[in-house]
């Protein structure tokens, strides 16, 4: 049984965690061209080597990339088979949902007519502020 | 001929609106409010959809591309706790085709700035992960940078097992 929830990750799970963040994205849409080494996926990235080598650990750990080291230079490459066909139709209706919820959140911003709901749309602090102003009365 | 299977699975999404729960809850209760968001599609407009919120009510919808195959969504309320809690169960077909049964569990949290939305889905996934309606959607709703990996990954001759056996299944 494939089960996708977070405590038990999955291979799909690590995959989508892995490709939430746009760095990794922008990682796996380079090696997507072929493999490439650990610098030349730093290069187009505004950021230290470490933090690279720090988002690589996450890309394998999902096993969207591997890497393999010969002599001083690790070389990485995209493993495509990680998502069966089954996998894929799943995350087809997952995304289905995901989609459905980005149009429930465009629904609510346009009614929202409360004026808290204004306030919590601008500001994640507001009600917090509220709440404070509350407990003095 | 229809390869069986059967998939048992499950997945949990999580997002926050800037919304009072009782605002989010409510966008799930009334025909009105829920064809703004869960069947209203550019492409894709309900044939039909009705909903009777409430426990033992059922929901139909039935939506799909224009000349293509209908997506036939027809749901039983469980449990409805106001501004808490949905649990309804709903089965997939693709025109005569069963393609899913689901148990859905939708939890709303109040939170700093608005609410968590917790969704839950256990199914099992009929028979289905091969038709083209499903890649179809796929492309549709775009994992872009996945789904273009994946087919250059495939295109490139790196084909997995599942694929293998599935071609050769087909062939």
């Amino acid at each position: 049984m494939l089960n996708y929830q977070t405590s038990t990750a999955t291979p799909l799970d690590l995959a989508f965690q892995a490709l939430a963040d746009p760095t990794r994205r922008t990682m796996v849409e380079r090696l997507s061209l072929g493999p490439a080494s650990v610098s030349e996926l730093a290069q187009p990235l505004d950021m230290t080597l470490s933090a690279v080598v720090q988002h690589l650990a996450v890309l394998e750990a999902s096993g969207l990339v591997r890497s393999q080291k010969v002599g001083r230079v690790r070389t990485c490459r995209i493993e495509p088979q990680v998502l069966s066909a089954a996998e894929r139709w799943l995350s087809e209706r997952r995304a289905s949902w995901e989609r459905r919820f980005d149009r429930l959140g465009a629904f609510l911003a346009e009614t929202a007519e409360d004026p808290e709901d204004r306030a919590a749309a601008t500001t994640a602090s507001a009600p917090q502020a509220t709440k404070r102003r509350r407990k003095k009365k | 001929m229809i390869k069986r299977s059967a998939l048992p699975a499950t997945f949990t999404i999580n997002r926050h609106y800037p919304a009072k729960p009782a605002r989010v809850f409510a966008a799930w209760a009334s025909v009105e409010a829920k064809a703004r968001w869960a069947y209203c599609d550019e492409a894709w407009k309900p044939q039909l959809h009705e909903l009777d919120f409430r426990v033992g009510g059922r929901e139909r919808a039935i939506t799909g591309p224009a000349g293509g195959a209908r997506h036939i969504f027809e749901a039983v309320y469980w449990d409805i706790v106001p501004g808490e809690r949905i649990v309804f169960s709903y089965d997939m077909h693709l025109d005569a085709r069963r393609i899913s049964v689901s148990l859905s569990t939708i939890e709303f949290f109040a939170e700093a700035g608005g609410t968590r939305m917790r969704f839950t889905e256990q199914g099992v996934f009929l028979d289905g992960y091969d038709d083209v309606a499903g890649r179809e959607e796929g492309t549709r709703i775009g994992l872009d940078n996945l789904e273009r990996v994946l087919r250059e990954g495939l295109d490139r001759g790196e084909l997995d097992q599942t694929e293998t056996d599935r071609r050769r299944a087909a062939s």
